[in-house]
């Protein structure tokens, strides 16, 4: 196997378990000193075998490793250049800012990182790769797993934790105690006679490898079942005006991403209203205007003809409605208006949708009249929930409630674009076809407007009237078939990675023997395959167990410990 | 009695720098002692136990009186008298006593600031009535808790007060950069942030972050000694003095390095894990590909690559160094960068 070859001495290959105490059972973890990995070129060969040199070389723990650098790098664009699918008014705005890297940057993805072609393709082969690496460990697991104690190495003194004695129990005595000690601290244990000779040997610690096993499977759990809940979900954002209802229909979003397998007939048909939105800040101190919190009274009815029900949607507590999940994910104020036409008829009535600029909710919106006669009308400007009058002499809003609601409006007068064909954004006015209402002397005018106020445009126009205010909801509606899926495959691979960080596998041999003066001589020896753990204190302990309170024998139960305890058994079970 | 919490805060932090900053002189202090010391040099008693062993005491003290000035100071102190081998010896193993001294003050004072800076922390908590990661200041005295914390708890594990030095600097520059220039009064929290899954999010991350620190340092000491080891190895004659070569040699080192990682690696998968439950309650994804949640993803994976880089041929040793070192970066970029430049939901810092 290619990968084998690749791993110097002294680390885990799966290949070892199945084997005797080799030169890859080290004691401490001895990894470095490997030999350079020398790739042969590939050979100029038939097909099967450039397949397989293919296959080999991106199975690799080498290919594994640059894959990684390369998800890792190539992660790194899309937090530094806006993307579209987590802030498309970013994107705009560096579009206008940067418009001769656009091209560039739209042909390599560059606004949609996460879900380009290079993304995926890395994305893909590090998939393949794991793959690649878990079949045959697999099946080197299944077999390791079912393997028995590797056999005691001739030179049981040569490893690290080792100790010896002598004792006037027979060699056989000896060796059932210690295998029923063995057994009873869950080792697998076998017990055998070589020439008279007494071997017990014993292994504990398969969990490493199968840890190892689970990790990287369960990342694989994790990455398909993300691909599944993207495939058949859906995610939509709506914003909703208090009072107003929310249908949960295609028409009713303003933004809907379904899953490329996602069948619109099966958005779930409950209603909701927003019957109320509180908000709070702090008034006072240092963290003045922060939020303190923000709930929505809800009126949900599941299905038409279902009981409706009242419900505080509010952040961090979402609304499930049959698997679909509504989230409270932000709010705004939605200004109030009356705007009459040219013949005195009302053109508009109603709050209007505004976003919020910044933490004191300074909020940019747009209105439109297109009844308006004999001239639609439009108007563009800001809301300030408390207006004042900042450094600069510029108008400001200086706190994030409403205790001070301004209206300061640009009116147009004209051809609001609408009839055009493209659907127009409700946040954007198309200016082109229209006339800007300006002062006396020719400079545009600002309609300034208090709670109550009216300003009259002129020329018989028309004019506009500042009702007040509502607040909106913006809700997030998302359904995630399989969510879990990818939440177990986490956990699973949490707990993997624990048994193979710190399952510590261990080797152990009693060796019991009757010398030529009759007595039996006792030998302890451990092996432990990573560093961390202690072998000699395991040592200690089976000796004290097997030698009982029977007390001191007579030999010396020397831990005849090396300095260097490299010990590796180059003569290799020769039992 | 929050306005006391709050005062009490910020004197423990204050405290805490100052002690810190005692004990990272200590340190200092250990090392210059240690400076001309031979890698292999010992302490005054076991230079003594040697030489009873070695030579006839009387000898011993005739020559010693002649020869050396610090071993007839050392008898006017009623000290040992030491043996035959050289005065430099002599004063070399009052050297390695003196720097050990330094040493062991060191840690003392780094417990004493551990507690004061706890009290700090979980003064300010209880100040602000939630938990105290609401803004860089308070990540930065929480983050450098879990640093230390974790140093102490390796001191005892596995004996590595040769971190002292480093780690004590470290602790120094985030509590001063946090005193002085991230300094916050206390604000709540904006509702997003009022989550047990945030709470267990951000815990472990700290926890996980305070190993990440510890294991970076630790990589970066891997990396001078196993320098200082090839040079050595290549000029036999090249002196093996100074506190680094009295450290333990490159490997273990290098052990160390690798369990601090392996401890921290599982604790920061869980907490991505914790984070991405969170926003799914806060916003109704498990994971948007925010710039927070990218960097912790390249964290993430960076780490996995150094993992695996321990177990790649020729990627071992010092390769693995530098791509721990690599996502130990990655990691403060995530902390520091994102939190000062970055936009998206995560971006709570306060500045
Ligand atoms: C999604 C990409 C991958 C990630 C995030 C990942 C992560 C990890 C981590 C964290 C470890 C260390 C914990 C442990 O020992 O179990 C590890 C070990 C290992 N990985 Fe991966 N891995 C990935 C893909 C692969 C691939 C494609 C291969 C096949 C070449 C592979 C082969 C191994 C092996 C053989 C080990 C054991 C190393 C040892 O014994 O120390 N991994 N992996």
């Amino acid at each position: 196997m290619r990968r084998q070859s690749e791993r110097p001495s002294g680390v885990s290959r799966p290949d070892d378990f199945a084997r005797t105490a080799d030169d890859a059972y080290v004691v401490g973890e001895q990894q470095g000193g490997g030999p350079p990995d020398r790739r042969p070129l590939p050979p100029a060969l038939r097909p099967i075998e450039f397949a397989r040199w293919i296959w080999r070389q991106l199975t690799s723990m080498r290919t594994a490793l640059v894959l990684l650098f390369l998800l890792a790098l190539a992660s790194i664009p899309g937090s530094l250049i806006p993307q579209t699918r987590i802030s498309p008014s970013e994107v705009a705005s560096f579009k206008q800012r940067h418009p001769d890297l656009v091209t560039l940057f739209d042909r390599l993805g560059l606004f949609n990182v996460y879900s380009s072609v290079w993304f995926g393709a890395i994305y893909l082969l590090l998939m393949i790769s794991l793959l690649g690496c878990i079949v045959p460990r697999a099946r080197v697991y299944a077999r390791a797993a079912r393997a028995r104690p590797p056999k005691a190495p001739r030179r049981l003194d040569r490893l690290g934790a080792y100790e010896t004695w002598t004792t006037d129990e027979s060699a056989s005595e000896v060796a059932t105690r210690a295998r029923g000690l063995l057994k009873s601290q869950r080792r697998r244990v076998d017990a055998y006679d070589v020439d008279g000779t007494q071997v017990v040997a014993a292994e504990k610690g398969y969990l490493r490898e199968a840890g190892n096993l689970v990790f990287h499977l369960a990342l694989l759990v994790v990455l398909v079942g993300v691909a599944v809940t993207g495939l058949y979900g859906f995610k939509g954002r709506v914003a909703v005006i208090t009072g107003n209802s929310f249908q949960n229909a295609l028409v009713s979003y303003d933004d809907f991403t379904p899953g490329s397998q996602f069948d619109i007939a099966n958005l779930a048909p409950f209603t909701l209203t927003v019957d109320d939105f509180h908000v709070s800040w702090a008034r006072s101190g240092v963290g003045r205007g922060t939020p303190t919190g923000f709930d929505a009274d809800l009126t949900v009815t599941d299905h038409p003809g279902a009981q409706p029900y009242n419900y505080d949607l509010r952040v961090n507590h979402p609304l499930d409605v049959d698997g679909t999940s509504v989230f409270l994910i932000g709010h705004g104020y939605a200004p109030v208006v009356t705007v009459k036409d040219g013949d005195g008829n009302v053109a508009y009535s109603g709050p209007v949708i505004f976003l919020p600029q910044n933490s004191s909710f300074l909020s940019f919106g747009v209105i439109k009249a297109p009844d308006a006669s004999p001239t639609q009308l439009g108007f563009q400007g800001y809301f300030f929930p408390t207006a004042d009058i900042c450094t600069g002499n510029v108008p400001c809003s200086t706190f994030p409630d409403a205790d001070n609601p301004v209206l300061s409006l640009i009116a147009y007068s004209g051809n609001l674009g609408l009839d055009k064909g493209a659907a127009q954004s409700v946040y954007v006015l198309d200016t082109q076809d229209m006339k800007q209402i300006k002062t006396a002397d020719g400079k545009p005018r600002a309609l300034i407007l208090s709670k109550g106020e009216t300003a009259d445009l002129g020329d018989g126009v028309g004019s506009i009237r500042f009702d007040g205010y509502e607040r909106w909801a913006q809700l997030q509606v998302s359904r995630q078939p399989g969510k879990l899926v990818p939440l177990v495959g986490v956990l699973a691979a949490i707990a993997g990675l624990l048994g193979s960080l710190f399952v510590r596998p261990r080797r152990t041999w009693v060796r019991s023997r009757t010398d030529e003066a009759g007595r039996t001589v006792v030998e302890v020896a451990a092996l432990d395959r990573v560093s961390g753990g202690d072998p000699k204190a395991h040592v200690a302990e089976v000796v004290a167990r097997l030698r009982g309170p029977t007390g001191p024998d007579d030999a010396d139960p020397q831990p005849r410990s090396q300095p260097k305890p490299e010990a590796r058994e180059d003569e290799e079970s020769s039992t | 009695m929050t306005e006391t919490m709050a005062h009490l805060s910020n004197n423990a932090m204050y405290a805490a720098t100052i002690v810190y900053t005692l004990a990272m002189f200590c340190h200092v202090a250990e090392w210059a002692l240690a400076r001309s010391l031979p890698a292999d040099a010992v302490a005054d008693a076991d230079a003594a136990a040697l030489a009873a062993a070695a030579a006839p005491a009387s000898a011993v003290a005739a020559s010693a009186v002649v020869t050396s000035s610090p071993a007839a100071e050392a008898m006017s102190t009623g000290r040992p008298i030491v043996p035959p081998a050289a005065p430099r010896t002599r004063s070399a193993a009052d050297d390695v006593e003196r720097s050990d001294r330094y040493g062991r003050i060191g840690l003392s004072l780094t417990v004493l600031g551990v507690l004061i800076q706890a009290v700090g922390v979980i003064s300010r908590g209880i100040a602000a009535q939630r938990v105290p990661w609401g803004n860089m200041y308070e990540f930065a005295i929480t983050g450098s808790l879990a640093v230390a914390v974790a140093y102490l708890f390796l001191v005892r594990k596995y004996h590595v007060r040769w971190l002292g030095l480093p780690v004590t600097g470290f602790l120094v520059l985030v509590l001063g950069i946090a005193v002085i220039v991230l300094y916050r009064p206390i604000s709540p929290l904006v509702p997003a942030l009022h989550s047990y899954w945030l709470m267990i999010h951000v815990s472990s991350a700290a926890i996980a972050g305070g190993a990440f620190t510890v294991g970076a340092i630790a990589s970066v000491l891997y990396l001078v000694r196993s320098r200082l080891e090839a040079k050595a190895a290549a000029n036999p004659d090249l002196p093996r003095r100074g506190f680094l070569w009295r450290a333990p040699d490159a490997e273990s080192i290098d052990r160390v390095a690798y369990r601090v990682h392996a401890f921290a690696f599982p604790l920061w998968t869980f907490a991505v894990l914790c984070g991405a439950i969170w926003a799914q309650y806060a916003w109704g994804r498990f994971w948007g590909w925010d710039p927070k949640e990218v960097w912790a993803f390249i964290t993430w994976v960076a780490y996995a690559a150094y993992l695996h880089a321990r177990a790649t041929a020729g990627w071992q040793g010092r390769a693995a160094a530098y791509v721990a070192l690599c996502g130990y970066a990655t990691f403060l970029f995530n902390f520091v960068g994102i939190n000062l430049f970055g936009s998206g939901f995560h971006t709570y810092s306060g500045m």
